[in-house]
């Protein structure tokens, strides 16, 4: 018997975790059909997080789409079902056509991280267009494109150096009506691998503390600098990313396993740390940067 | 004595010769092996210049393989303290790897950024920068002749250098602490 997941008609960071809900009762061999067919949005985080629901299944999954042709043909410029036919079984319409984001404000389509090399690739191509729309329609500084670039570079190797196995990262620029009114650009980076918790564990000579489980793990990751790797320079790339979202008052949240950790900014009513959440695999990072607005 | 490194061609050589961005940790820790590998071979005291010049990005997990892992090992190493090493070439974003990196390990090295300024990057109390900012005028200097330019004992001039000169920052030669800049 199948189980049918409903993807919610707008999919970003908060709703992926209704997704969870649906998922956390379920043993990994239960068949799944994850049903998008009503979802007419979908953030980066919400198109490489579905990804990330096949991975976590011992059963192959099965996917519908969106029913909306215009959402259906963002997924498919998104690069979300070049990834979504090699993970999922395929039910419905799959459009066709070029991956190219072309004139779209996708900035990098949904890409496979799983090495090093990957990482090389992902900021090289992400260079050229993240100085036009950070510069242009954002009207950050133009050092920031590299500093963006930086992050970007940062984020992507966690999942090369913990989580295990490879994950997905894409970033795009829109209107964020909900809370800004404002352009922002997005960076999503999500995985399925062993979650920050298990990575800290791995630690030689780990031993657990009093309070220990995924909230405290993340916090240990993002405020304290912690590494598994016990060497002088390790736990600087989030420490980075960190200064990078506070200059530009930005918002960066990590979920991993039960619980999620924010950097929150003034325009966002996000708690700095949600714990007791539905498990759910690996990792999920998501940097939002505003458009600036004094500059104007 | 002086040997440069152009960090972007040994990135090309010993990685990808398409990379232009010094990224991800084992990018960096190619490009520092080549590096640990070329010193290696230099007569001491050496000075290295590792010019950045030609690299793009510049990312903090590289940089603490390239920058703070080479500066770790070099003063760490009993030899070490005849190994000198500058950077060159650096633009800003360059600058906050370098930065953090020195930071984390406590360590401090002088930098010329890609306009041509000088400074020192790192941990370096305000005395000791003074004091290193003289020899660098100087070219060359002895605690005494700099005491007057300081307006500090030598006895308290010849422990600031000494302390610089084991953190790699001025060279010690026969004829006194020499600036690394003056020997480019």
């Amino acid at each position: 018997m199948t189980t049918v997941i409903s993807v919610p008609p707008s999919l970003d960071d908060e709703t992926f975790e209704q997704v969870i809900e649906q998922l956390a009762p379920l043993p990994a061999e239960q068949k799944i059909l994850v049903d998008a067919r009503h979802t007419r949005w979908a953030s980066p985080f919400g198109l490489t997080a579905l990804l990330t629901v096949a991975q976590t299944r011992a059963e192959r999954a099965a996917f519908a789409g969106p029913e909306t042709d215009d959402t259906a043909s963002y997924w498919q410029r998104a690069g979300f079902y070049r990834h979504a036919e090699e993970l999922f079984e395929m039910h419905g319409h799959v459009p066709r056509g070029r991956n190219d984001p072309g004139e779209s404000n996708v900035l990098l389509e949904i890409t496979p991280v799983a090495k090093s090399d990957d990482v090389h690739d992902v900021v090289d191509r992400i260079q050229t267009r993240a100085q036009a729309i950070l510069v242009h329609e954002l009207n950050l500084d133009p050092q920031s494109t590299m500093r963006f670039a930086m992050t970007l570079s940062e984020v992507c190797q966690n999942i090369v150096e913990h989580a295990g196995r490879g994950g997905w990262v894409a970033v795009q620029s829109y209107r964020y009506r909900q809370r800004l009114g404002r352009r922002v650009v997005v960076i999503a980076v999500c995985d399925a691998g062993v979650g920050f918790r298990t990575s800290l564990e791995s630690t030689p000579a780990w031993k657990p503390k009093d309070r220990w489980d995924d909230a405290m793990a993340l916090e240990d990751a993002l405020i304290r600098g912690v590494s598994r790797f016990r060497e002088t320079g390790r736990g600087q790339g989030l420490a980075g990313v960190r200064r990078y979202v506070g200059r530009w008052d930005g918002k960066l949240s990590i979920r991993s396993g039960t619980a999620r950790i924010a950097i929150v900014p003034s325009w966002d009513d996000a708690v700095p740390l949600a714990e007791h959440l539905p498990p759910f695999p690996g990792a999920q990072v998501q940097i939002t940067i505003p458009e600036r607005l004094e500059q104007r | 004595m002086t040997h440069h490194i152009d960090v972007g061609s040994v990135l090309k050589r010993t990685v990808c010769d398409l990379y232009s961005n010094l990224v991800t940790r084992p990018t960096g820790a190619a490009v520092r092996r080549e590096i640990e590998h070329v010193v290696s071979g230099l007569d001491v005291p050496s000075l290295t210049v590792i010019d950045f010049s030609q690299v793009g990005l510049l990312d903090f997990s590289c940089a603490d393989e390239v920058i703070g892992k080479l500066l770790h090992a070099a003063r760490r190493r009993a030899e070490g303290i005849e190994c000198y090493f500058l950077v060159r070439g650096v633009r800003d974003h360059h600058l906050e790897a370098i930065e953090a990196v020195m930071e984390r390990y406590g360590l401090a090295v002088i930098v010329e950024s890609h306009e041509g300024t000088w400074h020192v990057v790192g941990a370096l109390d305000e005395g000791m920068r003074r004091t290193l900012e003289v020899v660098r005028a100087r070219g060359c200097a002895e605690p005494e002749a700099l005491a007057a330019d300081l307006a500090e004992p030598a006895d308290v001039l010849q422990a600031s250098l000494d302390r610089l000169w084991r953190r790699g920052l001025v060279m010690r030669l026969a004829t006194g602490y020499v600036s690394l800049q003056s020997l480019l």
